[in-house]
This record gives structure tokens, sequence and C-alpha cells, in this order.
């Protein structure tokens, strides 16, 4: 039944999201391919309209599937799945378990699972640029993606480098704008 | 004005006007609670933000259920949570209503075509970020280079492996690992 699976699917990604909305997105993959809800073309869509829109990513990513999964009754559940893992443990911690943070076991475990989440999400960025530069399962090449990717993330990188103390790293909001309106003249 | 609307309303009033996610929300939230309306104190605020990054789940939320409970117990953490997801939660339903229609529109899937050019770079870049970050010890190191390159496997051949089977097997290497020099350390030996 689709609304147990957004309920477990999205009480997992909120159990298990460390570091923030892009450690999310791995798990949210998951969730999406393993019941084939999406595929990485439109779960990109949904990243970039969570991203572009205010409030929690995580929380508008889980909103945007329940959503195409199952209405307002899946967005609901999804919504409600993804932030209840946080909700309780903050409270646990603060209630109960003041200094649960600084157990040395505790330590040993986020001591594992934080740089695996970053090598997960390592992973998942280069896996989306070779994937969209090489589309169709590297049956094809699409250099006008190389060159917007190589374009946009020099646009990212370059001013600050050019300029440290003037030019701020442009944002993700910009950087996604400047990407659509690309994407219109050159495709 | 009641406590559990005032809560309720600078949560939403945060939800609704910050973009790019919880670390962006922190400097909102530190404006909100810390300096105008002196909720908790700015040691209080780093301490939220160091347990939020030590706890799963959205920042926004861990940040929200915080000060909420600490404002109004946990009525006030239940309202500062729902404030904090109210307003994307109606943005978002709205917008997913209407994307695929839009999508049909040709220059509209022109523009997203571009945008997941956009989206891989702020993954990647996300994680350099983490990475600049991270502890630079022996352990995370390997622990972080081999879940990319396990994960790298798994996404180019789409292999049927959740990348939390990943996570659990690294904590359980952390930990074992953290067993191990505590019993060289207690025999006298060094690691």
């Amino acid at each position: 039944m689709v609304y147990l699976d957004l309920l477990i699917g999205f009480l997992k990604v909120g159990l298990f999201s460390f570091g923030g909305a892009y450690g999310a997105i791995p798990l949210i993959r998951d969730v999406v391919m393993s019941y084939g809800w999406m595929s990485d073309a439109t779960l990109s869509n949904m990243i970039a309209v969570s991203e572009s829109t205010p409030g929690p990513i995580m929380v508008n990513m889980a909103t945007y599937v329940g959503s195409s999964q199952g209405g307002i009754l899946g967005s609901l559940l999804a919504t409600f799945a993804v932030v209840l893992p946080a909700f309780v443990i903050i409270l646990l911690i603060m209630v109960l378990l003041k200094n649960a943070l600084k157990n040395q076991y505790v330590q040993a475990v986020l001591g594992g699972l934080k740089p695996c989440v970053i090598g997960i999400v390592l992973a998942m960025g280069i896996y989306m640029i070779i994937s969209n530069i090489f589309p169709a399962s590297f049956g094809g090449f699409d250099w006008k993606t190389l060159l917007l990717t190589i374009f946009l993330a020099a646009l990212l990188y370059l001013p600050p480098r050019i300029a440290p103390k003037k030019l701020k790293k442009i944002s993700p909001i910009l950087l996604i704008v400047i990407a659509a309106v690309c994407g219109i003249i050159i495709y | 004005m009641p406590i559990l609307l005032e809560i309720f309303l600078t949560f939403a009033k945060i939800g609704l006007f910050t973009f790019g996610g919880g670390y962006a929300m922190i400097s909102i939230i530190d404006n909100n609670c810390v300096e105008r309306k002196k909720w908790i104190t700015h040691d209080e605020m780093m301490n939220i933000t160091v347990i939020a990054e030590s706890t799963p789940g959205p920042i926004a939320i861990n940040c929200a259920t915080y000060v909420g409970y600490k404002k109004g117990g946990f009525l006030g953490a239940c309202a500062a949570t729902i404030g904090v997801v109210l307003p994307s939660f109606v943005i978002i339903y709205i917008i997913s209503i209407f994307l695929d229609n839009f999508l049909q529109i040709a220059w509209i899937a022109k523009a997203f075509t571009g945008i997941k050019a956009a989206v891989g770079i702020l993954i990647l870049d996300a994680a350099i970020n983490m990475i600049k970050k991270m502890n630079k010890k022996v352990l995370p190191i390997g622990i972080m280079i081999g879940a990319c390159l396990v994960m790298l496997t798994v996404n180019f051949f789409s292999l049927k492996f959740s990348s939390i089977v990943l996570m659990l097997i690294a904590a359980a290497v952390s930990v074992a690992v953290f067993l191990i020099r505590k019993n060289l350390a207690k025999k006298g030996g060094t690691v």
C-alpha cells in the first residue's frame, strides 16, 4: 500500500539523514527507486524545485514525493514521517538524555556515520554529473550538457578565486536560475 | 499574544522566508529567537547547532523543536515544528499538482534539462564543503572513500543496495575500531 510505503520510506529518511538536506537526497533516491516511483530525471526536477522554494529542503522533497504518489494524504504522511524522528530525538536529548551526545559509544557511532554520509553524497554528485553527460546508460554523449556543466562549475568556483574579497560564491538558487535560462537557450 | 501562537507564527515566518535549507535557517533563527525575542541565549544557539549536526533529520526541525520546547514545553515544540513545516508544505503541495503539466510545455522542459546540470554540481559542491569541514584522520577518510566507491558502483550498475545498510556497516566499523583502541590502551599499547 502506497501510504504505508510512504510512511516507512520517509521515516527511514528522517532517521538516517545526517548532515542536512544533501545527506537526505541519496536516501530519498533509494526510497523512490526501490518503489519505482520516480526516475533520476524527475528526482532532479524535484531537487531543483525543493532548493528554489522556501523552507527545509528535506520537508519540501517529502511533501513532493508524497503528493505525487498519494495526493494530499500521501504528502501529509511523508512530511510527518520525515519530521518525526528529528522531533522525537531532540525531545529525548533535551528531556532525558542531556549528555547522550557526549557518550563515547554514541560518538563512535557518529564517527562512522558522518564520513559515510559524505562519501555517499560525493558518489551521488559524481553519478548525477556523469549520467547527465552520458545519458541513456552511457548510450549517448551529450556535449551540450558537458559544456553547460563546465560553464556552471566555473561560475560557481571561479569568481571567489579571482577576487576573494569582493566576490562571494553565488547562491544555489541563482545557479539554478542561470542553468534554467541556459537550458532554454541551448536545448 | 499567547506564547504558543507567538512561537507558531515566528517559526512560520522563518519557514516562509528562508531559502536554501537548514544552514541558511540557523542564522535566521539566531536573528529572531536570540537577538529579537531573547527566547534562548547565544550559547544555547551554538549548542543547538552542534546537536543538529549530530542528530538525523532536517536541521530546521532540530532547531525548531529545541527552541519550541525551551520556550513552551512539549506544545511549544509542536507549535514551532508545525510552524516551520507548514508554509513549505502548502507551497510544495500546490507546485507538485501543477509541475507535471508545466513540464509538458517545451521551453519549461528545456529549462529543467539545464537545471539538471546545476543540481549535479550543487550536490557535488555540498560534498566538497562537507569534506572541507570533516575530521581528517585515517579512519574517517577511509570510511568516506570506501562509502563513495561502494555507492558509485551501486549507482552506475543500478544495484539493489540501500545506503542505510552502508551507514550501519560504517557505524559498526567505527565502533569496532573504538573498542579495539580502548582495549589496546588498557593494555598499555597505543594505536
